[in-house]
């Protein structure tokens, strides 16, 4: 095993978990985009989403932080059911971050602007305080002499790492991340995922969809697969890539791998 | 070796061109014939001019402004009477032009963001009535909706005799909307002057509100904070200069009103006109407005904890904003354009004084001179400002 | 770790809640999702009931459709027995009566030709010929005195043909004009430029009628003695260069929406300016700007009403003077209405066009 990437076996405390999800279904109208979905996710556990596209992997998580409404079932984070109570949902969209595919940056707000607003407007941290943080995690992703630049003045691969110290601002429990390098160059798509591993070293509970197989295969605790909204197979990334059990799986990573 | 144009030491130098075929050259030859055959045209309509005024006995110049102008003006914001110059005609008008544009743009932007909303609300209902409000207000031509308003208050609205009472002392009739204002008292002006204070007062403690928040984190309700003391404040004064309830009650005498105050249907029949009109435009603009900011960035905000009235305030509007206000300007500035249909109608704007000065003095080219200037002036600081406003807000981008 | 086997193929189909789909579900969704929401579907629904009925009894179930004056003096609905009765004067003004065909097939021709345009497989180069073609040919049934039509003169057309011919026309004649005063601000001459921009700003500075006025009154002052030019030709002068300074700022949009790459190719393969722009750089551009130049002749359409202060008999002044007969008088509402179907028909049947063809460059690049 590579010696730089963190330790697989370490145990994720299966009992407390952070994320349960109990039988939840989503409708889009008549589509049944997610069915039967149960999956408990324990602190510090890191899993990673593939999937076709349209098997609902991106529906999945943004479900976690209410982006999306699940219209049967139960998710509960650390502890706080997600329900239409909207002092429940706030709770948890403070502890749960995100980064998109799109990294969403606030175009009219300077980098530094961008990571304080979270700080100061939800969690009422004074600016000072708000900008030191914000600095010390613009330093973490290696960004800090951007601070005062604008979102369009960045490339992509800068303007993700962004959007993640922007997450990471809010000192989330867990970090979701929609297909993070999908939208990248690829010689942009290292660096993100430099940062991912970074993360992934402190110890950071994260649920990553993307296509990244290698980023998979160093860090994952547990690899997902879905199809067709279902969570088709799920297991170690060594037994997930050397050993598919179901045929839909087998067929997907030889699309994937070539 | 064969003999070409090159010196001893290997260089070639370029054979001189002719000049005529240098581009700079060309470029003043063809300015010259261009300014020569817009001078010659320019020189051509005026000697024509000339001839003519003088053959029909017209002036020139604006020595009429000073002359006694003898016509009356149905509605003025300042006193005036026929006995008066052209001069101040003429600016009578433009104080009605002012005056209409003014009430009409207020309400145009208030109106027109409503029913842009709506038209994006999630509720199909509303939405679809503001879909069908845009599309229907901005097909029919406004000289159109201008008439049929017009016609509205001459045909179908009553005599003062049977005016309709809409609410106690507001009535409609075909002398215009007639409403009750309370009776002039100081206290009024008090109330005045308590308002402009409270303006001032809010600007402070927002600034206060801003550093406080930078030091401690506290956030202080500063909407909430400045309803209350932009409505408290002169409320509170009101009441502390005697608290007046006199109103001016507007009374049927014989076949009018007396008292109150009567907004002529002409005015009415301009401002529902013009606001209706406009308001449709405003809300395409402020749709596409808020439609240009993407989802994503409703998303990245409340994913980070951002409740929807600071999503709005802080993520939404600032870029929202910048798309808006360009293409409102411009509606503004047709809206003021617009007001000068109001002379098909009878409402004495500036187009429509100047028109009367035209027929009386037959200095037509001073008049419509006149009308192009002042129109020019509101659009040329309109530009300017758009100008500036858009330099000042352009995102950086690379 | 645990293997969480899949659950595939032993899921029966699993219904959504009923309450989400169907009428009910959509109802749920769009009108009643959150108590505001309710609230507002309620009011709303209130305003529309104590609005439409009445309007729906005076408009239909009480009106008269072909009747006198007199006997919709009797009736409290609306009188829509102006239209039929005076519907050749509105729709013709003061043309002949007996030759209101011609102005008939006039429009036709017209509208014939704007519906074929709307096609993009028909947007080749004969377009522009069958577009004069069509324009000649409409000016000569209109004005006689050739092919053993009786003369008409133009001071008596008025109506329909009228509003066409001056928004149409106007357009057309002026889209030309448009592009030179576009390229003109383009330039790099300064005397060139400046004068394209004083032109432009100082047209689309001013409304539309001070032009009208204009060239109403200033325009015969600009003659030679003798020669007069008739007031809708004077009229027409004005709407062509008013929409010309509109036209400029839609193609200069147009001519900036293009890469410089399309500019530098052209020059490195040694084409002069003219044909750069003829043969590269137009034909893209007004390409994307056909859209906003539906928009403007929507607006040309719309402000040719504006003749109406000049005293020309376009379909609002004739409007205007069925009113006035004493027969017919007070029925303002049921003429405007009618009048603003017919504009809203037009316009909206334009900007729908407009939007759908946006939509098809925009995906189709």
């Amino acid at each position: 095993m590579n010696q730089t990437s963190p330790n697989q076996t370490e145990p994720a405390t299966a009992d407390d978990a952070i994320i349960e999800i109990i039988d939840m279904h989503k409708w889009f109208g008549e589509f049944h985009v997610l069915q039967n979905i149960t999956l408990k996710v324990a602190r510090k556990e890191r899993i990673v989403i593939c999937g076709p596209s349209g098997s609902g992997k991106s529906t999945l998580i943004r479900c976690i932080n209410r982006l999306e409404e699940h219209q049967k079932g139960r998710i509960i984070v650390d502890g706080i059911e997600l329900t239409n109570n909207v002092k429940n949902i706030e709770k948890i969209r403070a502890e749960v971050g995100m980064v998109f595919q799109h990294f969403n940056l606030f175009p009219h707000l300077t980098i530094l602007d961008n990571l304080t607003l979270g700080p100061m407007w939800v969690r009422k941290v004074p600016r000072k305080e708000a900008e030191d943080a914000a600095m010390h995690y613009l330093e973490k992703v290696q960004i800090a002499e951007q601070a005062k630049k604008y979102p369009g003045q960045l490339s992509g691969g800068q303007q993700q790492r962004v959007a993640i110290a922007r997450s990471l601002c809010m000192a989330p429990k867990v970090m979701l991340f929609d297909e993070p390098t999908s939208a990248l160059d690829p010689e942009m798509i290292k660096e993100v995922l430099d940062v991912m591993i970074d993360l992934a070293r402190e110890g950071m509970t994260m649920l990553v969809v993307t296509h990244e197989m290698g980023f998979a295969k160093s860090v994952a605790h547990r690899v997902l697969f879905m199809d067709y909204g279902q969570i088709v197979e799920a297991n170690t990334p060594d037994e997930f890539f050397d050993n598919p059990q179901h045929d839909r799986t087998k067929l997907f990573l030889s699309q994937i791998l070539q | 070796m064969p003999q070409d144009e090159t010196s001893h030491t290997g260089t070639v130098t370029p054979s001189k061109a002719p000049f005529w075929y240098d581009p700079k050259v060309r470029a003043v030859f063809f300015q010259v014939g261009v300014l020569g055959m817009v001078g010659l045209l320019g020189y051509y309509l005026m000697t024509n001019t000339l001839a003519n005024l003088e053959r029909q006995a017209i002036a020139t110049g604006f020595g009429f402004l000073e002359k006694q102008s003898s016509f009356e003006i149905g509605e003025s914001l300042i006193s005036y009477s026929a006995a008066d110059t052209y001069f101040k005609a003429l600016l009578v008008g433009a104080l009605n032009t002012l005056l209409v544009s003014f009430i009409g743009i207020t309400l145009t932007i208030i109106l027109g963001t409503f029913i842009g909303i709506a038209r994006l609300s999630t509720n199909w209902l509303l939405s679809k009535m503001a879909a069908i409000y845009i599309e229907f207000f901005q097909d029919i031509p406004i000289l159109l909706q201008l008439f049929f308003w017009y016609a509205f208050f001459y045909e179908i609205l009553p005599q003062p005799r049977q005016a309709i009472n809409l609410f106690k002392g507001v009535f409609l009739c075909n002398r215009g909307l007639i409403f009750a204002i309370p009776a002039a008292h100081p206290a009024y002006k008090y109330s005045a002057v308590a308002f402009l204070i409270g303006c001032l007062a809010v600007y402070l403690m927002r600034r206060w509100a801003r550093k406080r928040q930078d030091e401690t984190g506290r956030i202080f309700p500063v909407f909430r904070a400045a309803v209350g003391i932009l409505i408290g404040l002169p409320v509170l004064t009101w009441w502390a200069a005697g608290a007046p309830t006199a109103m001016d009650m507007p009374v049927l005498r014989g076949f009018n009103f007396q008292g109150g105050i009567t907004v002529s249907p002409e005015f009415t029949a301009v401002l529902l006109g013009l606001v209706l009109y406009t308001a449709a435009f405003v809300a395409e603009v402020v749709r596409a407005g808020i439609q240009s900011v993407s989802k994503g960035q409703t998303e990245a905000a409340a994913s980070i904890g951002l409740k929807p009235g600071q999503i709005l305030n802080l993520v939404i509007l600032p870029q929202a904003l910048r798309v808006i206000i360009p293409p409102l300007t411009s509606q503004m500035l047709n809206l003021t354009k617009n007001s000068s249909l109001a002379v098909a109608i009878g409402y004495p704007e500036f187009v429509s004084v100047a028109g009367t000065t035209i027929n009386q003095t037959g200095q037509a080219i001073e008049g419509v001179a006149l009308i192009m200037t002042i129109y020019l002036i509101f659009s040329l600081t309109t530009s300017a400002f758009m100008n500036w406003y858009n330099k000042k807000m352009k995102l950086v981008e690379r | 770790m645990n293997n969480e086997r899949s659950q595939t193929s032993s899921v029966e189909a699993v219904k959504p809640p009923r309450m989400r789909i169907g009428v009910v579900g959509w109802l749920r969704a769009n009108l009643f999702s959150t108590w505001y929401n309710s609230l507002l579907t309620l009011v709303t629904l209130y305003v529309l009931w104590q609005v439409v009925p009445p309007f729906i009894r005076w408009a239909f179930i009480d009106s008269l459709w072909t009747s006198t004056g007199e006997e919709c003096q009797a009736v409290d609905g609306a009188c829509w027995s102006i239209i039929p009765a005076n519907i050749r004067f509105i729709m013709f003004g003061f043309y002949t009566y007996s030759e209101q065909w011609r102005p008939a097939i006039a429009v036709v021709v017209l509208v014939g030709l704007l519906v074929y345009s709307q096609y993009r497989c028909n947007w080749k180069k004969r377009l522009i010929y069958i577009w004069l073609a069509g324009l000649v040919g409409m000016g000569v049934l209109m004005r006689g005195g050739i092919f053993g039509l009786t003369p008409v003169e133009s001071t008596k057309w008025g109506g329909l043909p009228l509003t066409l011919l001056l928004s149409v026309f106007g357009l057309t004649a002026a889209y030309p004009l448009g592009i030179v005063l576009a390229l003109g601000r383009q330039s790099r001459m300064p005397a060139v430029k400046s004068l394209c921009v004083v032109y432009i700003e100082l047209i689309r500075g001013v409304p539309l009628i001070s032009l009208l006025f204009m060239s109403s009154v200033v325009f015969p002052l600009f003659l030679p003695e003798g020669v007069t030019v008739n007031k809708i030709l004077r009229a027409q002068v004005a709407i062509i260069l008013f929409t010309a300074a509109y036209i400029a700022e839609v193609v200069r949009g147009g001519l900036q929406g293009m890469s410089r790459g399309q500019y530098e190719a052209a020059e490195s393969l040694g084409l002069k300016y003219h044909q750069t722009m003829r043969l590269i750089i137009l034909p893209q551009a007004l390409k994307i700007v056909i859209p906003p130049s539906v928009s403007i002749l929507i607006s040309a359409f719309k402000d040719t009403s504006l003749v109406v202060i000049i005293a020309l008999y376009d379909l609002l002044k004739t409007t205007q003077s069925v009113l006035g007969d004493p027969r017919w008088m007070g029925y303002s509402p049921e003429a405007y209405i009618f009048l603003a179907l017919i504009y809203f028909i037009c316009c909206f049947y334009m900007s729908n066009f407009s939007r759908k063809l946006e939509h098809q460059l925009d995906t189709g690049r």
